[in-house]
């Protein structure tokens, strides 16, 4: 290799080097956990199972009753990321978008506004899932105004329903604000002279907001959607300390079984957590094909007009 | 080896760091500590006296949150790594990363160990040691026993007598109930959720919880109970947000429900006495009850935390000499008195401890210590099982569940009963 | 279509249209929402343990009030208590035994006062519990914390702009063999949660020697996909002609990197710096098994410390997550301005 051809090796290094010492050898160590069985933590020191776990996991007589399977928990856990997942998504895409608009709006103190709803983006998982539960607890605020207007105290984080809302509405509550950046990011990005155009043609309102606004915004909003899905699947610690994946397991998702497995049960299954994260990469990375593929053939199509 | 001699590169590079060189220092102790309330500072301030005692050795106490014991602790020990001394609640579980203090302590201590706490050194032992006696592994810093709180206000309120010593779950919960109607009070009862606060109920209702080869069984027994327990939520005797409030096999307790007036009735245990005389007594009067009986037995569940030290320690001696202060007839009534624990040291038992309470703090604690006796042998085989939490954590998962709706109780039973088989099979490999 | 308008409306009118009501309606409700739970939080954290499972909760934290009576050691709480003779009295609680309770009237001491408990009222008054705090400050070497959790975030920080810079510039601005490889290698490992790898990670930081150091929290934090990502996205966007130019003056290509492509990448590097202090300073599980020795601690550490197993001590960990979350604040307070802007210019482009 000549001199300039190792330049941007030298540069990769330092990053390379901590990446796969730190990043990639333990995913490595997990593939190899995930084909192994027993209780050691030394992967020299776990007898070979083969696909057992993953053949474990996958054990089900019927893949639309959680109760026939085996492992029903982790069925569990992954219809209830699924659901999440798709609703959180919609629903953050959705709120986040109206709070870009607003404050894309001529208002007096935009940046303070900005801040406003950027500032829980900055909370730890830990802390906020903590304000949360004081307030949604059954002797919390809501339930002092609930029974303060002559309503009965409910049980925001006990009723499955309430709960799985609750959840879906703190990590919106926590993620929004960076969202709605990037997005009032492209929406400053739209050239003025357009909407002036529009105006010029009497097209109504709504017209330019699906006609102009919302197909220059589709990059952004493409953005939102794969950063928010990746998040949404992987959502561990907030829900964790909030509800613990209760009530039963009603909030229960894929990544706190997988703590669970290999940190809280007495014996510590490390292959069947390492087999359950496989089986969630694998489906974070066709999540993101699909996602990506949507996104060309759009582009596409927009060439295409 | 290799971990051997990664610890020693590690050591120098820290000491050319710090600019110490290899130079000796004091034996160090680490002694990882979680509290419920003051256990680690008067653990600290017992070992500066240690320390005063001993030049040489130093005893540094690293305050962690209980999570860090539980859950992290394993892993460390089984990567070699770890503090010297630990307070542990798993206290079979880690048997195979305790330092055996026989040999450090000589025969008149090890006489004087066995001699005052034989009930609980068997809890440490692996079943090759328990059956052969052997071992001495570590000290009960903080013994509990479960047992139910009364809200005795309400039960005046209503008019209605406590029912008597040998009264059953089923009295007590009848009861319970009647003043609940009468006061107004939204449930009977409620039980922290915990597969150890279930233990007493099931053995009560003839749970053995082992078979003859001493491997853990759902039999008829755990069954009623379980059932049981299920109803009493499905007919709104107690509050469903408890056990079916949150997810996995997490922790909750009902503390609140009944400080606030919520439950007649609270199954917890002798460590709650202390924030009971601090928070409940200024709204109601509270008491505990005789441990509640079932055809079986009346029975309750002895737990609580214990220092061990570790194998992996460099300094064995000083660790087991720091453990054999702790037991010392002076030093362990004083942090009873201090902790405001149930004694697992006959002597210092014996000699009964001079808690700094009110009395009604008094009575409650003198009640549970009553009950120690009673404690049924599958309760305490239980908690001296190594597996044990393969049988509590299940039971809180599964019966949540069923308690949420998930499940019915049927199929709530039968995936424990999985789970159980599961965790113990794995365990064997 | 009145409400699309309002949507779509970039520009404001002379006077306040209702659609401008409206958006103010929206950005108070917002206001109200995200700091709202932040006040109340802060504001329990003044409560006292017992003030805490009180319900319904007051607003503002009251404690009883309480009184030194000659003759006892320690503060007694008053109540307003019904006396015999009908009348209402203040008066301190010296003792209560069942359903009787015992009042002396400081005036005359030498006469309790019997009185069921069912005719007194705690009197309470408007106390901050300080002690919460001033307690956690006395239990805890908070100064030691402060300055483990400092030192982890700064140099985390400081190695994760230099490292994560240095990466995106090669794949943004060279081309060679493997480039498009590495790329997805890092970014693919966007996917995989930091709670899934966390025991074959500790392995790795056992065999390397690095446990109980900070440095095994700082090591394996500084290599963020995240960041390789948003600065390589943002130096695609400098002009290549930058480059060539420096070239021709015969600078080198560290000295390319350094005096051109850092500066002009400020805004992305900044965004990348505010996140990346905000991981470490939030960090807890990773910590939490690395860092087992207390004078290692991180302030996250230390401050859980007092969740129990059986008792969690609520007053003192509401007191500790105001405290931990008072740096990210302030600093938010302060830089807010640049952050949000940065993250709009810079966030994705």
């Amino acid at each position: 290799m000549n001199k300039a051809a190792r330049t941007p090796w030298y540069f990769l290094t330092p990053n390379l080097v901590i990446f796969g010492v730190f990043t990639f050898l333990p995913i490595v160590i997990n593939f190899y956990y995930a084909f192994t069985g027993g209780v050691q933590l030394y992967p020299q020191d776990r007898p070979y199972v083969g696909w057992d776990n993953m053949a474990t996991l996958l054990d089900c007589k019927n893949y639309w009753d959680v109760s026939t399977c085996r492992k029903d928990l982790f069925w569990r856990a992954v219809w209830n990321t699924a659901y999440f997942s798709v609703l959180q998504v919609v629903l953050m895409i959705l709120f986040s978008l109206i709070t870009a608009l607003v404050l894309n709006r001529k208002i007096i103190g935009r940046g303070f506004w900005r801040g406003v709803f950027f500032y829980p983006v900055l909370l730890s998982p830990v802390v906020v899932s903590l304000i949360w539960k004081w307030i949604l607890q059954r002797d919390g605020l809501l339930n002092a105004i609930v029974v303060a207007i002559g309503g009965e105290p409910v049980l925001w984080l006990g009723e499955p329903e309430w709960a799985f809302f609750w959840v879906t509405f703190v990590s919106i509550w926590s993620q929004m604000g960076f969202y709605t950046l990037i997005l009032l990011s492209g929406l400053q990005a739209i050239p003025a002279d357009l909407y002036e155009a529009a105006q010029m043609d009497r097209a109504s309102p709504w017209r330019t907001l699906w006609r102009i606004t919302l197909p220059l915004l589709m990059p952004n909003m493409i953005v939102v959607g794969v950063l928010g899905a990746i998040r949404a699947v992987q959502t561990f610690d907030n829900v964790f300390v909030l509800t613990g994946g209760g009530p039963g397991s009603a909030t229960m998702f894929v990544v706190q079984y997988i703590y669970q497995t290999a940190f809280q049960e007495q014996i510590r299954l490390y292959g069947i957590a390492a087999a359950g994260s496989l089986l969630l990469a694998l489906a974070l990375i066709v999540l993101t094909l699909l996602q990506l593929r949507v996104t060309k053939a759009e582009s596409a199509g927009e060439r295409a007009k | 080896m290799k971990l051997q001699r990664n610890r020693i590169i590690v050591a120098m590079s820290v000491g050319v760091l710090l600019g110490i060189g290899s130079q000796a220092v004091a034996q160090e102790l680490r002694v990882q500590c979680y509290s419920d309330g003051n256990e680690c500072e008067v653990t600290g301030d017992i070992a500066k006296r240690f320390e005063a005692a001993n030049p040489g050795i130093k005893v540094v106490i690293d305050k962690v949150p209980y999570k860090a014991v539980v859950e992290q602790l394993p892993v460390q020990l089984a990567a070699g790594e770890g503090p010297d001394i630990g307070r542990v609640t798993d206290l079979g579980g880690l048997n195979k990363y305790y330092l055996d203090l026989t040999p450090y302590l000589g025969a008149a201590r090890v006489k004087y160990w066995q001699d005052n706490l034989a009930s609980t050194l068997s809890w440490f032992r692996s079943p090759e040691e328990k059956a052969a006696g052997k071992g001495i592994y570590g000290l009960m810093s903080q013994l509990t026993v479960t047992g139910g709180f009364v809200n005795k206000t309400l039960f005046e309120q209503a008019n209605i007598p406590l029912p008597p010593a040998t009264a059953t779950w089923d009295d007590w919960m009848a009861a319970a109930k009647k003043v609940a109607d009468a006061t107004k009070t939204p449930f009977a009862m409620a039980m922290d959720r915990s597969g150890h606060r279930f233990a007493p109920l099931a053995v009560a209702y003839g749970a053995k919880i082992f078979d003859d080869k001493g491997k853990p069984i759902m039999d008829e027994g755990y069954k009623t109970a379980a059932k049981k327990f299920i109803d009493w939520h499905k007919n709104g005797l107690m509050p469903k947000e408890v056990w079916g409030g949150v997810g996995g096999s997490q922790y909750r307790d009902a503390f609140d429900e009944f400080v606030n007036g919520r439950v007649v009735m609270y199954y917890s245990g002798s460590w709650q006495v202390r924030r009971m005389s601090s928070q409940a007594s200024k709204a109601f009067d509270w008491a505990v009850i005789p441990a509640p009986c079932g055809p079986a037995a009346c029975t309750a569940m002895p737990g609580g935390a214990a220092y061990v030290a570790f194998k992996r320690t460099k300094n064995p001696a000083a660790a087991a000499k720091f453990l054999d202060f702790l037991a010392g007839d002076a030093v362990y009534a004083e942090l009873m008195a201090k902790t405001e624990n149930i004694p697992a040291h006959l002597g210092v038992a014996k000699a009964g401890v001079n808690y700094d309470v009110s009395p009604a703090a008094k009575t409650a604690l003198n009640t549970f210590v009553a009950d120690v006796p009673k404690i049924a042998k599958a309760n305490y085989e239980l908690q001296g099982y190594g597996l044990n939490r393969a049988v509590f954590l299940p039971t809180a998962q599964r019966l949540g569940q069923a308690v949420a709706g998930e499940l019915s109780a049927d199929d709530a039973i039968a995936r424990l009963a999985a789970d159980m088989d599961e965790q113990v099979k794995g365990a064997a490999k | 279509m009145k409400l699309v308008s309002y949507l779509t409306a970039t520009r404001g009118r002379s006077r306040l249209h209702w659609t401008d009501w409206l958006t103010y309606a929206y950005l108070c409700v917002g206001l109200f929402l995200m700091f709202g739970p932040v006040l109340w939080l802060v504001a329990s954290s003044f409560k006292t343990e017992a003030a805490l499972s009180e319900f319904p909760p007051t607003l503002l934290p009251y404690g009883q009030k309480s009184v030194m009576v000659p003759g006892e050691e320690k503060p007694k709480p008053v109540f307003r208590v019904k006396l015999p003779d009908g009348t209402m009295k203040e008066l301190p609680e010296i003792r209560r035994i069942g359903l009787m309770a015992t009042y002396v009237d400081p005036a005359k001491p030498e006469e309790p006062i019997r009185v069921n408990i069912k005719d007194r009222q705690p009197v309470r008054e408007f106390r901050l519990a300080t002690e919460n705090y001033s307690d956690l400050m006395r239990k805890l070497d908070f100064g030691k914390y402060l300055w483990n959790s400092v030192f982890i975030t700064i140099v985390a920080t400081v190695i994760t702009l230099l490292f994560n810079s240095m990466a995106a510039f090669a794949l943004s601005k060279y081309q060679f063999r493997g480039r498009s490889g590495v790329f997805l290698f890092i970014i693919a490992t966007l996917m995989v949660p930091p709670a899934i790898v966390l025991v074959p990670n500790f392995l790795v930081v056992t065999e390397l020697g690095l446990l109980n150091s900070l440095w095994a929290v700082i090591w394996p934090a500084v290599a963020t996909p995240t960041g390789v990502f948003m600065l390589r996205q943002y130096m695609l966007t400098i002009p290549d002609e930058l480059l060539e130019a420096a070239r021709m003056d015969h600078a080198s290509e560290w000295q390319i990197y350094w005096r051109i492509m850092l500066p002009l990448s400020a805004p992305a590097l900044a965004v990348l710096a505010i996140f990346s202090i905000m991981w470490r300073w939030n960090d807890f599980l990773w910590p939490l098994i690395v860092l087992s020795k207390a004078e290692k601690f991180t302030l996250q550490l230390a401050l859980n410390a007092f969740q129990g197993d059986l008792i969690t001590q609520w007053n003192y960990l509401l007191a500790m997550t105001v405290i931990t979350l008072l740096p990210v604040t302030v600093v938010f307070a302060f830089l807010q301005k640049h952050i949000t802007q940065g993250i709009a210019s810079a966030g994705v482009k």
